[in-house]
């Protein structure tokens, strides 16, 4: 009992070929399009990388890029052999590679498959790499004389500046780290020593901000620092606090960007998947059907094509014995007539004769 | 003595039309080309036109979309041309209108020529226009409460950030004027008043610039306020601090911006000028080759083809001739005037007779 059967008389095998010839070149474009997708994904993540803690979230860019890459070059190669399908005579180069090249692409659409999905399972991945990165980031921000953490600071008040963000969930985070370095404190200064020695660990905590937490879209000149203390400032109200430093977090922003980034991708390259599925359907059947033209011997008659030429039980099962029949393949036969299997009548001992063997001399 | 004649025949005039047909297709993709190069030109003069005072730098992007438009519509009637040149009945509906088309299409080259020499003759203009943008912008920042100023305050953020610039010439602009609002200052405290009465406008000035001018690259904190006091701030010289702020003026960054723009165009609108005369030269030797075989009686035989009929002074000579006479045709025809009143031209009336008589004497 075949599964999805459907007959095929000979124009209809070649316009179906054509069909696929054409398919499997669009094919070799969308394959194109989703390495240009993985390219730009991971030159969007490489930008931030740096507030970010782990690099796991490399794998989705590098998945879309190598399926890209495998999507034009067996797509090209579907072009070719659908090509040839046309005629029988030329059909007969391809048999043998017919079919795995099948099994490949089945493969090969798995795993776009799972790139569209590893899009939006990685986001909690990243909420978590970003929170660890942005912390490590607003420690070492006053770092700028310790190789490899110099640049930490510009990073930052860029990201800060360009995404409107303030801090790891807001601008208070900025109260609890020490972000001036001590070569720009005045040690001899009594405020500076006041507050020093008030801290637990002796770290200079202030309730300020970078300059680069401030919002343009405040009607006043930005205010840095004594931010909690409303009376420090004149005509501190509501409103000007509400606008002085951007309200968002740096994560929050950062979750926004990538999220949208990659659910965009992430529906593209499931239309893609879409796309692959039909045309690998389509190169199924022009499989099954032109091997059962072979078959029948008779180039223009009717043939049969199919998905599955048993249930998919019975494929199933006998896919199974396949692989445990493989396994076996180094095990003794029990059917093996040259073998002795010792049976019932062997229990009576046939006497050995010793052979005299004439000693000439 | 025909200009820069050749020799064509019937299978090298169809050649030059098919060439010429791509070629001017090709000129209507460059006329696209200097289309959109003059609305992206346009779009971005536009987007900082609230830190210029006047647009007369905006000729240059016009000039470039009216030549983008007008450059599509005349290669595309050249194609039309190319194609019905290898029909020999169609060719001569054309005829009257090349004359035209040439005009047109070398007006076009020149207005091109234009755009480039204005791109640089204009820099002083924008130059200017940009000194009045910005002090007025600098000068308005802290009117964010009076309708029509109030998104200087924002404009002018904006710009400092992303252009990396401060102030009009460099950051001591700044120093020069009250860019905190009276509104958020504290009129009772003894600082704020000194500060205004030393002044002779009664302005509060101060060493002290925004905080978009700050630069992120500086390895400290950004020091915004009491720049010029080197005691206010912990191991800092105000002469040799090179990273707090930016250094350069804004005015300088927008020039620079827009001068790198216009001359990262300036290769591409000359090789647009070069294709657009091949097509001129190109149509000219099609249109005299198939004129000249019209004429012979052999539509398959060799014609000559050139870009002027008689050489450059005479064809110069005859154009002059041209246009006197057609000048002519307003004034006053000597020979009719006779039958009007002579009493009202007496000169001319024995100027005549004159003339006459002189011409009579010699033949008797």
């Amino acid at each position: 009992m075949a599964v999805g059967k459907l007959t095929f008389t000979k124009a209809e095998r070649e316009k179906l070929a054509e069909v696929l010839w054409m398919l499997n070149w669009i094919s070799v474009v969308t394959g194109a399009i989703l390495l240009s997708l993985g390219v730009f994904l991971k030159v969007e993540i490489q930008k931030w990388q740096e507030v970010m803690s782990e690099h796991g979230i490399h794998y989705v860019p590098n998945t879309l890029i190598t399926t890209g890459l495998a999507a034009c070059c067996i797509n090209f190669l579907g072009g070719k052999i659908c090509l040839d399908c046309t005629d029988t005579n030329k059909f007969l180069r391809w048999k043998l590679v017919m079919m795995p090249y099948v099994i490949c692409t089945f493969f090969f659409t798995s795993c776009v498959l799972m790139g569209a999905l590893m899009c939006y399972i990685i986001r909690s991945q990243l909420e978590e790499s970003l929170l660890l990165g942005l912390r490590n980031a607003m420690r070492y921000y006053k770092d700028t004389d310790t190789p490899g953490r110099c640049y930490l600071k510009k990073t930052l008040d860029l990201l800060q500046i360009q995404f409107q963000c303030c801090g790891n969930s807001g601008y208070r985070d900025w109260f609890q780290v020490q972000w001036i370095s001590n070569r720009y404190l005045d040690m001899t200064s009594s405020l500076v020593v006041d507050r020093l020695r008030s801290n637990v660990e002796g770290r200079y905590l202030m309730d300020g901000v970078p300059f680069s937490c401030c919002s343009t879209l405040s009607p006043r000149p930005c205010i840095q620092y004594h931010i909690s203390n409303t009376s420090a400032h004149f005509n501190y109200d509501q409103q000007s606090q509400q606008l002085n430093l951007w309200r968002r977090g740096c994560r929050q922003a950062l979750m926004d960007h990538y999220t949208g980034i990659m659910q965009s991708i992430g529906l593209t390259v499931l239309l893609i998947w879409l796309f692959e599925l039909l045309v690998l359907t389509g190169v199924r059947y022009l499989q099954t059907a032109m091997e059962n033209v072979i078959r029948l011997g008779d180039p223009d008659s009717e043939s049969d094509g199919w998905i599955l030429e048993n249930s998919l039980a019975e494929t199933a099962r006998s896919n199974f014995n396949i692989i445990k029949n493989l396994g076996k393949c180094y095990q003794v036969d029990d059917d093996d007539p040259n073998i002795n299997v010792p049976t019932a009548t062997t229990e009576q001992e046939v006497p050995s004769r010793q052979v005299q063997i004439p000693v000439t001399s | 003595m025909r200009l820069l004649k050749m020799k064509f025949t019937q299978q090298r005039q169809v050649r030059l039309a098919q060439g010429l047909w791509l070629l001017s297709w090709l000129a209507v993709m460059c006329g696209i080309f200097v289309f959109f190069l003059g609305l992206y030109l346009k779009a971005e003069l536009l987007r900082r036109a609230e830190v210029m005072d006047n647009s007369e730098i905006h000729v240059v992007p016009n000039i470039l979309m009216m030549v983008g438009l007008a450059s599509i519509g005349t290669n595309w009637v050249a194609s039309r041309v190319c194609q019905d040149s290898l029909d020999m009945s169609r060719f001569p509906r054309w005829k009257a209108f090349l004359l035209a088309w040439f005009v047109v299409a070398t007006l076009l080259c020149f207005l091109l020529l234009t755009v480039v020499v204005l791109s640089y003759a204009l820099q002083g203009s924008l130059e200017e226009s940009l000194k009045v943008g910005l002090r007025n912008g600098i000068r308005f920042y802290k009117d964010t409460d009076v309708p029509g100023r109030c998104f200087q305050k924002e404009t002018i953020d904006h710009l400092q950030m992303e252009f990396r610039c401060c102030g009009n010439n460099n950051f001591r602009d700044w120093f020069e004027v009250q860019w905190v609002s009276n509104r958020y200052l504290d009129f009772t405290s003894k600082d704020i008043k000194d500060r205004i009465r030393s002044n002779v406008d009664g302005r509060y000035l101060l060493d002290g610039v925004p905080f978009s001018c700050c630069n992120p690259a500086s390895p400290r904190p950004c020091l915004q306020y009491r720049l010029t006091d080197n005691s206010a701030h912990h191991s800092y010289d105000y002469q040799s601090e090179e990273l707090n702020l930016y250094n350069r003026g804004c005015r300088k960054a927008l020039i620079d911006y827009y001068m790198g723009l216009m001359n990262s165009t300036g290769p591409g609108v000359l090789s647009v000028i070069l294709i657009q005369m091949s097509v001129v030269l190109s149509l000219r030797y099609l249109q005299t080759a198939v004129e000249g075989s019209l004429a012979l009686e052999d539509p398959e035989g060799d014609s000559e083809g050139y870009i002027l009929e008689k050489g450059l002074k005479e064809t110069f000579e005859d154009l002059k001739v041209k246009v006197l006479t057609f000048l002519k045709f307003g004034q006053v025809d000597p020979s009719t005037a006779q039958d009007s009143p002579e009493a009202s031209d007496p000169e001319k009336a024995s100027d005549n007779t004159t003339g006459k008589a002189a011409s009579t004497t010699p033949a008797s």
